[in-house]
């Protein structure tokens, strides 16, 4: 036998190992085992619901002289500079996409939660006056997409992204902003603690869950939303190039399951992801309306803001 | 650095092979392996693989896989409840001190635990034979402990290795291993000291590797298992295949998924020359019955000129 150099003897050991978590961010628990969940009925007169459905488009802004740091997010440029075409691409979504995306959403009365970064409340003052008319909740989604949260950053510039993302989104929407999703989901080990502090009440990076669940900051607990990457169009669409009807299947399939277990084990969430720049494109759009049909086709389909679902879940935890 | 792993000789597959016939005149030894992941946040660092594509703490990834517990880990198990097959799991240990809701899940349906190491995101690359003699103890000990079962089967944690670690596992009391590929039905592996089998598991038909590196649909995922099963049960007629569907439930068991394993589940166990077993089983049927013959048909391989 041939016989390595060998690790460090810390390399078997297990500081952590224990039950639970290897953190203490939110306590272990599986979803099926938790108490039932009823959504408020989606119209007066109706049962509670089983389902909320929580739309959740993107408005982002990718800047042409992307830095990276520390590595580029979903979308960045690709090109040498100046990468024109994917600048533009991405450009698309806040001028033409995200309005067939509206058009699609009020149709059905939808109201959407919209992960903004500020740079497009201060670039397009007009794109987050038209999701404010609409009844949209703006949900904070960092400075831009080149302003990543990582560890490494100096704190305090870290600090600066959060509360220059939320005053800027604060005053341009008159909304108090609870919601936060940081661009590309990247997190220092600081940030649930600086977007709490800050007012936030419910975070949406975390993907390990199909429901809210309780996460811990150093302001006291806050709510972990179930925001998915893994059937977003992004995924689906640009990262496994599957056809708008795999999208629309997969978010119908998805629906099924998650209808199916709210008969036996209470209320699930069923959160659509989109990319404006992606889905909103005139031969996509069909699919995300064919599969809202789908969804809103069955009785105890709540269609409600990210703000609303934690508000609704909050009121039905026990002390 | 050897140009061979010289772990098995080249016994073709072209119709001479001894015969493998699987109990009650089964053609196909059908098993399925959850792998049963525990990933840290942020684990120390081995320098021949990082844990993580982002920096620490990669919030997106590790919460990722961290579904598969919360979630998806319970949408799988009722899928494999509804057809009757057993999981043969594939387990990071240390997973029965932190999630042991699960190990009990597993361990009441009867369900085998094999080893997977300690945590995904410890490697055995770089370790002396005494760490991963001590990787391996830490198995045995923690498994036997949770769950009364002896360890009998073997996939390196994230299919990391160092030249030792199949001798090693054999060495210490194992009978089987998951970690090669190259042969749909099970073949002795040359180890130095004890009976070592290999056991078809499969990475064509494993979630990861066709959901996130070929990329397809979970609707076509349930005809590639669906193709796969058919020809092997065609071909189990001569003599006895194996097939193994290799899952994480951060992977089939999200709701968009699950449809389509449960759909697949059914079409195989709808047949009747099916042997549903676990890995532990299809190992020692083939230890005891065909390990001699297949050893002694195949042909030593020469080594290649430099």
């Amino acid at each position: 036998m041939s016989t390595p150099a060998g690790m460090p003897a810390s390399y078997l050991e297990y500081g952590k190992r224990r039950y639970g978590m290897d953190h203490e961010r939110y306590a272990w628990s599986q979803l099926h085992t938790r108490p039932k969940v009823v959504w408020p009925a989606e119209r007066s007169g109706a049962e509670g619901a089983r389902v909320a459905l929580w739309v959740i488009p993107a408005l982002e802004w990718f800047p042409l002289d992307m830095k990276g740091k520390p590595f580029k997010p979903p979308g960045a440029m690709v090109t040498s500079y100046p990468d024109l075409r994917h600048y533009t691409l991405r450009d698309y979504g806040n001028r033409v996409g995200i309005f067939r995306i509206m058009r699609a959403l009020e149709a059905r009365g939808i109201k959407a939660s919209v992960a903004t970064n500020a740079a497009v409340a201060v670039r397009y003052p007009a794109l987050i006056k038209a999701c404010v008319d609409k009844g949209w909740e703006i949900l904070a989604n960092g400075l831009d997409m080149d302003h990543l949260h990582y560890e490494g950053l100096p704190l305090e510039e870290e600090q600066r992204l959060v509360t220059t993302t939320l005053d800027i989104l604060r005053r341009a929407s008159g909304q108090k902003v609870r919601g936060w999703l940081s661009p590309a989901k990247s997190e220092s080990f600081a940030t649930p603690d600086l977007v709490a502090a800050s007012g936030c009440d419910y975070l949406c990076d975390w993907v390990n869950d199909d429901m809210p669940y309780a996460f811990n900051t150093a302001s006291g607990p806050v709510t972990a939303m179930p925001h998915p990457c893994d059937i977003d169009d992004y995924q689906i669409l640009i990262n496994n190039h599957h056809t708008e009807d795999d999208f629309r299947d997969a978010l119908c399939d998805q629906f099924d399951v998650l209808y199916r277990e709210s008969a036996t084990q209470g209320g699930r969430v069923m959160a659509i992801s989109l990319h404006p720049w992606i889905t909103g494109q005139p031969y996509r759009i069909a699919a995300l309306e064919q599969a809202l049909d789908h969804i809103l086709s069955r009785k105890g389909v709540w269609a409600a803001t990210g703000a609303q679902i934690v508000d609704a879940w909050k009121a039905q935890q026990p002390a | 650095m050897a140009r061979d792993p010289n772990l098995y000789d080249y016994l073709p597959n072209d119709g001479s092979r001894p015969k493998i016939t699987w109990p009650n005149g089964a053609r196909v030894a059908f098993w399925v392996a959850p792998n049963i992941e525990f990933y840290e946040l942020d684990p120390p660092k081995n320098p021949s693989r990082g844990a993580w594509a982002r920096p620490a703490p990669d919030v997106l990834n590790y919460s990722y896989r961290d579904y598969g517990n919360r979630t998806g880990f319970q949408r799988m198990m009722e899928a494999m409840d509804h057809c009757g097959v057993r999981g043969s799991v594939s387990l990071n240990v240390a997973m029965c001190e932190h999630h042991p809701e699960i190990i009990k899940a597993c361990a009441e349906r009867g369900w085998e635990f094999y080893s997977h190491g300690t945590y995904n995101t410890r490697y055995l690359f770089n370790m002396t034979e005494a760490q991963e003699r001590a990787v391996i103890q830490d198995s045995i000990d923690t498994i036997k402990k949770h769950t009364g079962q002896k360890l009998d089967g073997w996939l390196a944690p994230a299919l990391t290795y160092t030249d030792n670690t199949l001798d090693l596992v054999a060495d210490m009391g194992l009978t089987y291993v998951c970690d090669l590929f190259h042969d749909d039905q099970p073949s002795p592996v040359k180890v130095k000291k004890g009976r070592l089998a290999s056991i078809p598991y499969s990475l064509e038909m494993n979630d990861v590797i066709v959901y996130n590196i070929n990329l397809v649909s979970p609707r076509r995922y349930a005809e590639i298992l669906k193709r796969q099963f058919d020809r092997l049960y065609e071909e189990g007629a001569e003599s006895g295949t194996v097939m193994c569907i290799p899952l994480h439930p951060y992977l089939v068991g999200w709701p968009y998924r699950i449809k389509a394993f449960e759909e697949a589940l059914d079409y195989i166990c709808g047949h009747d020359k099916v042997w549903l077993a676990t890995g532990r089983e299809i190992a020692k049927h083939f230890l005891d019955n065909h390990y001699d013959a297949f050893a002694k048909a195949a042909h030593p391989v020469a080594e290649a000129p430099l």
